[in-house]
């Protein structure tokens, strides 16, 4: 017996308890939702998400996801170039700021829209006299989601941007390489992981985002809801199979998004290490 | 570190990724945040004041405040033992619980609100068993706190977790040839190492459980006074159009938020320096 670990009735002790506990918190919600969508047959099932207001709902949140990914992913390759390669005063305080959308409750990260853009707000009487219309709208639900994924791409991009350092680059330029190319050819392919990574988890957190999205919606069925927005409302109505058949899809994506994390994780580390060797060797 | 910096940065860009990073930030987060701000400024102290103190208001606070801390307890409690026999032991399996331990993070809320209370209310999988023995699991304090729980293990385990795998072997091999037994091993050698993880863990599971609020509606009652939690009161606020109150009770847990991140990076680094001073 090595002194490095339990005696075995301790060790399956531990084991049990633990599992016990993530069979009560994890598992048992994880099934609970393909349970709950399937118990009236797949023939309800499929009825119930072929319906014209589960079909627009799926639309928004697709089209939220679509352009909130992208932006954020334009900005985390921006943020962490300016980050990682380049030294200026106050570059911690800017990491705290980019990061600060996450510390927000989501509740609260919808209502600075509607501070903004509100019939009551800053500049919503000029939007209605110009009959722009914001708050309530699929423009609100987009600005509240791209706020509270504003830091998905760029955290996980910083620390992979900085392992890799600037001698690749430098080479490059010296090369006589524009930024352009020295971008697209050296820095992206080196850090397409952690982009990937960063990617994923933003597109996740954009299509599921309830609270921020359902101050700002306005909740107009077939207009302004999302699909957890539409999940709600078929809850509250006691349509629960119907319910829980459009929270199955979200939790499929949820499934995938954790293979895929999984997956990116293990090729993440090897860039990582990558990076540390190129750095130890320099 | 200066000498190594001071060389000429070739790289172009700087100013043009930096300047866009601003404007984007400014856009996005920093001017509708500062709206809060305005605001509540213009509201002057006495109504604030009234909207942030009404009984209802400290009733929703404490609450809020109340089963996430209840919450991230049982989390420091079951997430450092989950990290320990994920970080620690092999069994089948192990791999793919170690994956699905963000569940929680990556289901979106609505999902886990309505799944979590179809479990614990009264007909369901757990709830028709508690509920026998007179626990209300369902729309009450305890309700609220599964819900907190649920949303905040992930926290408490991805803190501790790699911190377990790091810690040097020898550690515990040099406590074991000095004669001390496993327990001792463990409090006096393990568990001291492991504080600042835990108290990393245990904060972001309760910043996170303070602003919650997809997850724990549908479970929670919503009663004012009773079973309403502070990020509801907001959404009530707003749909009766008292935007000055929902503003006053959001800036309150704003700044609770807030100090709770600087408390995390400060412990963070006092930990870090202390650790490394050893």
């Amino acid at each position: 017996m090595s002194a490095r670990t339990e005696v075995t009735w301790i060790r399956r002790t531990l084991i049990g308890i633990a599992l016990i506990f993530l069979a009560l918190f994890i598992f048992m919600p994880l099934s609970a939702v393909f349970i709950n969508a399937l118990n009236k047959g797949i023939g309800v099932y499929l009825k119930s998400l072929n319906d014209p207001n589960a079909l627009a709902a799926i639309q928004l949140t697709l089209l939220t996801a679509f352009i909130a990914v992208p932006l954020n992913l334009i900005f985390g390759v921006a943020a962490s170039w300016a980050i990682a390669k380049f030294d200026f005063w106050g570059k911690n305080f800017l990491i705290t700021l980019i990061d600060l959308p996450l510390s927000v409750s989501p509740v609260i990260s919808g209502l600075i829209y509607v501070l903004l853009f509100g019939a009551q707000g800053a500049v919503g009487p000029w939007l209605m006299e110009h009959g722009i219309k914001i708050i309530f709208a699929p423009p609100a639900i987009i600005l509240a989601t791209v706020f509270v994924t504003f830091p998905m791409v760029a955290r996980e991009l910083i620390p992979v941007m900085k392992a890799q350092g600037n001698e690749e680059e430098e080479a490059a330029m010296t090369l006589g390489a524009s930024g352009w190319q020295t971008l697209w050819r050296v820095t992206l392919p080196n850090i397409k992981w952690g982009l990937l990574y960063g990617v994923i988890l933003c597109n996740a957190r954009a299509m599921g985002e309830f609270g921020a999205v359902s101050v700002v919606s306005g909740h107009i069925r077939g207009q302004t809801n999302t699909l957890p927005l539409h999940i709600e409302i078929l809850y509250n109505e006691y349509q629960f199979t119907a319910a829980f058949a459009a929270a199955s899809l979200l939790a499929m994506l949820a499934l995938a998004t954790l293979f895929l994390k999984s997956f990116i994780e293990f090729k993440c580390r090897a860039e990582l290490n990558a990076a540390k060797q190129i750095g130890r060797h320099s | 570190m200066f000498s190594k910096k001071q060389k000429r940065n070739i790289l172009p860009g700087f100013h043009l990724t930096l300047g866009y990073t601003v404007f984007y930030l400014s856009l996005i987060v920093l001017i509708p945040l500062s709206m809060l701000f305005l605001k509540a400024s213009a509201m002057g102290w006495q109504e604030f004041w009234g909207a942030v103190t009404s009984p209802r208001t400290l009733a929703a606070y404490r609450l809020s405040f109340g089963a996430s801390f209840v919450a991230g307890l049982v989390n420091l409690v079951f997430g450092f033992l989950i990290a320990w026999v994920l970080a620690r032991y092999t069994f089948p399996g192990k791999k793919m619980i170690d994956a699905l331990v963000d569940f929680p993070l990556a289901l979106p809320t609505a999902v886990s609100g309505i799944t979590l209370t179809s479990l614990y209310s009264q007909n369901g999988w757990v709830g028709q068993h508690l509920y026998k023995w007179g626990i209300h699991s369902a729309y009450s304090f305890l309700g609220i706190t599964i819900a907190l729980i649920f949303i905040g293990l992930p926290f408490v385990v991805r803190a501790v977790e790699p911190v377990l795998q790091e810690l040097d072997p020898e550690l515990e091999d040099a406590a074991a040839s000095l004669g001390a037994n496993r327990w001792q091993t463990f409090t006096k050698v393990l568990f001291p190492n492991l504080v600042p993880a835990l108290i990393t863990g245990f904060t972001l599971a309760f910043a996170r459980g303070i602003g919650e609020y997809g997850s724990v509606i549908f479970i929670a009652g919503n009663m004012p006074g009773k079973t309403e939690i502070a990020p509801l009161l907001i959404m009530t606020k707003l749909e009766q159009y008292d935007y000055a109150g929902a503003t006053a009770i959001a800036v309150v847990m704003l700044l609770v938020s807030f100090f709770l991140l600087a408390l995390t990076n400060f412990l963070q680094w006092f930990f870090s320096k202390r650790i490394g001073m050893n």
